[in-house]
């Protein structure tokens, strides 16, 4: 494991505890995204190009998109 | 109380994942198939792309559960939308700003070009229908935000989805009446890396590209024009 994969790791752990901590549903989102586009990093030095794309399209870009719709229609803060 | 019950039960449970992993040897050929398709992949399928040969040929049957999958998802969707409103009423929304406007005018093309070559490529370079198709989604949501009152005809998402769905149906019951079974790439492969080879792989891989963008592109649309 180099430094750099180090690195994503625990950026992607940091951001994933974010995103269940945060009340604010928003918020989630954007670090539950942080955790796609990260995964699709370490995907990519990791040699699977192919996983890396459907993760930066569809987690990263599609599913962060229809969070956000779905945040809208319903309430944005967690009681 | 319940804290302390639910971390002990997370421990637990890790403890036992880690227990089992520990045992698996990660990242050494030990599997027969994994070999099997490695060495044999590039000749049986014809396509320079191991993934594809995997996910369309030796997996064929498993993408078409998957491609179920996200159907019954975006079925599931409209139908949850559909109970609770009615389609928004044409009150008048902002538009996005004149960057947005002109950006996703010069990038739509280009975002749309992109997501054909992905999965028209699928069986040389990585990519494949379902990145491919999410990147035509991810073109019409650029479009949904930069007019959020503009209507996409949806009728048109929804043929061009249930075609792709029968031919994939069909073109995997064509490799049966051909003698090979469901799914066998029964065309001839062609010359290697060039676009017309892998047989059925690239018509496969069309027709999820396309029923894969329609599909999410009508998530989006179901999302954004319903209230």
């Amino acid at each position: 494991m180099t430094l750099i994969e180090g690195t994503l790791i625990l950026l992607m752990l940091v951001a994933a505890v974010a995103t269940s901590i945060f009340k604010d549903l928003i918020s989630a989102v954007i670090t539950c995204a942080a955790v796609s586009l990260l995964a699709s990093l370490l995907f990519y030095l990791l040699d699977a190009p192919d996983v890396a794309m459907a993760e930066a399209a569809i987690g990263a870009g599609l599913t962060t998109a229809i969070f956000v719709l779905a945040v809208r229609k319903t309430k944005r803060y967690e009681e | 109380m319940r804290k302390a019950v639910a971390l002990l039960l997370v421990a637990a449970v890790g403890a036992a994942f880690g227990a089992i992993l520990v045992h698996i040897p990660f990242g050494e050929d030990k599997i027969g198939v994994a070999n099997h398709y490695l060495q044999n992949g590039l000749s049986e399928t014809g396509a320079a792309n191991l993934v594809t040969s995997v996910v369309v040929t030796y997996r064929g049957f498993d993408t078409l559960g998957e491609v179920t999958i996200l159907f019954i998802a975006a079925v599931g969707l409209g139908a949850l939308l559909f109970s609770e409103g009615k389609p928004r009423d044409e009150q008048p929304k902002d538009e996005a700003s004149l960057i947005v406007r002109t950006g996703t005018n010069l990038l739509f093309p280009l975002i749309l070009l992109t997501g054909v070559y992905v999965f028209i490529h699928g069986h040389l370079t990585p990519g494949g229908g379902f990145q491919g198709g999410a990147v035509i989604a991810s073109g019409y949501l650029l479009l949904y935000l930069a007019w959020p009152q503009r209507r996409v005809n949806r009728n048109r998402f929804s043929a061009v989805e249930s075609l792709c769905g029968v031919a994939f149906v069909v073109l995997g019951l064509l490799g049966i009446t051909s003698g090979m079974g469901f799914l066998a790439n029964f065309l001839p492969l062609g010359t290697r890396n060039t676009l017309l080879s892998a047989g059925l792989i690239p018509l496969i891989y069309i027709a999820i590209g396309l029923k894969v963008g329609s599909e999410l592109a009508g998530m989006v649309g179901d999302l954004m024009e319903r209230e």
